[in-house]
């Protein structure tokens, strides 16, 4: 047998364990999850809290605020999901999800105890340390709030660090708003929360019209100190981009201090499968989370 | 890099040796198109004589046996609410690849760069990739080949042996010390001058058959400018979506991934596809919005990444020159004349 070739087994572990990015066996690795809580928000969208199962994966697992995870149901799908809870509890996730297809709509019937997978976390995050002695604005369109869920929890549990925090949001009508119980819980800490919709029924008292009306009123007449020391996370739908982020440009926000989080098709969330590649750069590495000057040079990108 | 020789008879003996334990793969002619012209492909050989080491070329490359258009990343054992998964990299054994010319063994090379030395390495590539043994052989360039304008012409890395036709014997270039102890079973002699000289007419004279060529002087800036151009518009209306081009490129690797529940209800798996760029929902998201929705969009997309992206990420693009993609297109879109068109403002 001299002259059969040897094979290479890469199954074959190292005795180090490498790092998760570098590790063949990461690949692939689902960890086991268990569903502890369903909490329907609106017809559509559903929040799920999600927790690891193995003791020693639920200690390492840990994310910065923007980030997102694959979730897979056997059988059904595997699809990436921003995480839309505090980074400071490890080894758990919030997402919530709204039912749009296949792994969607399947997974609105799933209740508590059941096992699903979750790989990640992956992508880029928003840079929260560096927003430290800054003002925030954190501005979302529809589901976009979801996202910024994560960095509104960073805020609260480190409230003083910032100066002033405002969000802007804006929903269609009042019965598309997402997490209504925990307005009150952010006006306490300081947040402003400015709600805008586009279409009101009677009983609503707030602004109506589009998001960049609440955010030009919040932005017109301030200091020239204000605009400089201000960072803003942007998270929607794909057309409100533009306008947004326009309108923080004319106010000289610094295009370096503006991140947005781009929402791309996504197979593997580890640079392979092409699918979220704007231009030709893979947003599930280099973003979701980019600043506005890296999106200005992607082509395609907004 | 070792250099040898050896008298032609003498390969037969090299396959018999390793073919006695391991599995080859090799070009065998397949049909003939309606020329009566043979159309070849890798396929398992067994027998020293069905391989052809003069083929032109293959209309599908060597990639379905390290990137499968489909394969299974796992599979699921279900009871109730919980699940098994296990994992598998689909390859039991080495595979011996006889005969590849120095663009498919180029396109390996730039596929390790993304799916092996990046970060989050493939497995499943890397387990087929790292049991590969490759022979090479030269070329005789074709009229749609311009892998010299890429760089590919010659292979440096990625194969053990490459073995040149001198006529009445081959001059071999051995890289790894596996193909070394190969050669110590056959008669082999140590290169001598007048064989590098032979060598070297060998490959002046190749240089001088090409006649498609491109011109990639500052091609990532000059794509970079273009970007609005009208060509663009032009090629996409003539354009089918059809996805060939990236289904016959040996450097094609996008992929989409699906689940589906075995029929028995107990099991199910997770199964990789190849997918092609120029297919109208590669960039659709949920809510319908699609980023590529036009068929330029899409076209422009496919020369963007190989002749742009990948250059800025790896300082090489992502063709090799192949040409099988201009051969297979049903519209006779070739990247020569859309490279050239870009360059001119027109497609004429
Ligand atoms: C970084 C990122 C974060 C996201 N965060 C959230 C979130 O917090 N909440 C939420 O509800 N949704 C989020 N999405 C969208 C979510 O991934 C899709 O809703 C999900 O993939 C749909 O899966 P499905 O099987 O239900 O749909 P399918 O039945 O597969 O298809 C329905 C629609 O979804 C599109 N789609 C399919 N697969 C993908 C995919 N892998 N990526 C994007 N679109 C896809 C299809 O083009 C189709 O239009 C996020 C997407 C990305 C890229
Ligand atoms: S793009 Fe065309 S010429 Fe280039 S490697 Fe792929 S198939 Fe060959
Ligand atoms: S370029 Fe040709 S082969 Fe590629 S998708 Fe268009 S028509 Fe098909
Ligand atoms: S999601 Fe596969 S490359 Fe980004």
């Amino acid at each position: 047998m001299k002259h059969q070739l040897k094979f290479v087994d890469v199954t074959a572990r190292p005795a180090v364990q490498q790092r998760r990015k570098q590790d063949l066996a990461s690949f692939e690795h689902t960890f086991r999850s268990e569903i502890m809580s369903v909490q329907p928000l609106t017809e559509m969208e559903t929040v799920y809290r999600i927790k690891l199962i193995d003791p020693a994966e639920r200690r390492q697992f840990s994310f910065f605020p923007g980030q997102f995870v694959m979730l897979e149901i056997a059988g059904i799908g595997e699809a990436p999901f921003s995480i839309s809870s505090s980074p400071s509890i490890r080894g758990e996730v919030e997402l919530c999800i709204r039912k749009v297809g296949n792994l969607t709509n399947f997974l609105s019937k799933m209740g508590r105890g059941v096992h699903v997978g979750i790989r990640g976390p992956f992508g880029t995050g928003f840079p929260m340390e560096e927003m430290h002695g800054q003002n925030i604005l954190l501005i979302a369109g529809g589901l976009g709030l979801v996202p910024l869920r994560s960095p509104i929890a960073y805020v609260q549990e480190n409230r003083s660090h910032f100066r002033e925090v405002n969000i802007v949001y804006g929903s269609k009508s009042a019965e598309q708003l997402l997490f209504t119980y925990q307005y009150d819980m952010w006006r306490k800490d300081d947040i402003n929360l400015n709600i805008i919709l586009e279409k009101a029924g009677p009983s609503w008292k707030g602004p109506v019209g589009l998001l960049t009306k609440s955010l030009s009123e919040i932005l017109t007449g301030r200091q020239r100190e204000f605009y400089h020391n201000t960072y803003a996370i942007v998270c929607g739908p794909p057309v409100m981009f533009k306008f947004v982020c326009k309108m923080l440009n004319e106010f000289h926000i610094p295009m370096q201090k503006m991140f947005v989080s781009l929402e791309r098709r996504m197979h593997c969330g580890m640079g392979k499968c092409c699918r979220c590649n704007v231009g030709s750069t893979y947003t599930c590495l280099t973003g979701p989370v980019f600043d506005y000057w890296t999106v200005m040079n992607l082509k395609e990108a907004i | 890099m070792l250099f040898k020789t050896f008298a032609k008879e003498e390969l037969k003996i090299l396959f018999e040796i390793i073919a006695a334990h391991n599995r080859v793969v090799g070009p065998v002619e397949k049909a003939r198109d309606r020329n009566n012209k043979p159309i070849y492909a890798f396929e398992d050989v067994h027998e020293f004589h069905d391989i052809q080491l003069n083929y032109t070329t293959t209309k599908l490359p060597a990639k379905r046996f390290f990137l499968p258009f489909k394969e299974d990343l796992s599979t699921f054992k279900i009871e109730d609410d919980k699940w098994q998964k296990s994992i598998d990299y689909n390859i039991d054994r080495p595979v011996v690849f006889w005969g590849l010319h120095a663009c498919d063994i180029n396109a390996l090379n730039k596929l390790d760069k993304v799916l092996l030395h990046s970060v989050y390495p493939m497995p499943y590539y890397a387990a087929k990739r790292k049991n590969m043994f490759i022979i090479g052989i030269d070329c005789e360039p074709q009229p749609f080949c311009f892998c010299r304008s890429m760089g590919a012409d010659t292979a440096l890395h990625g194969f053990d042996l490459f073995i040149t036709d001198l006529g009445e014997k081959y001059f071999v270039e051995i890289l790894t010390d596996t193909a070394f102890n190969f050669l110590r079973e056959l008669k082999t002699a140590d290169a001598l001058e007048e064989d590098h000289i032979l060598y070297m007419k060998k490959v002046d004279e190749k240089k001088k058959q090409f006649t498609a060529r491109i011109d990639t002087t500052d091609l990532t800036k000059i794509l970079d400018m273009e970007f609005q151009s009208e060509v663009w518009h032009q090629w996409g209306d003539k354009c089918l979506s059809c996805g060939s081009c990236s289904n016959v490129c040996p450097t094609c690797y996008c992929y989409g991934v699906e689940e589906t529940v075995n029929i028995d209800l107990k099991g199910a798996r997770k199964t990789k596809m190849l997918y092609s760029c120029n297919v109208i929902d590669f960039a659709e998201v949920a809510g319908g919005h699609n980023f590529r929705p036009l068929r330029h969009n899409r076209l422009k997309y496919r020369y963007y990444h190989k002749h742009r992206g990948f250059v800025e990420a790896f300082e090489e693009s992502l063709c090799v020159g192949c040409g099988r993609c201009g051969e297979t297109c049903l519209a006779g879109i070739t990247v020569s004349e859309v490279i050239a068109s870009v360059k001119t403002g027109s497609k004429e």
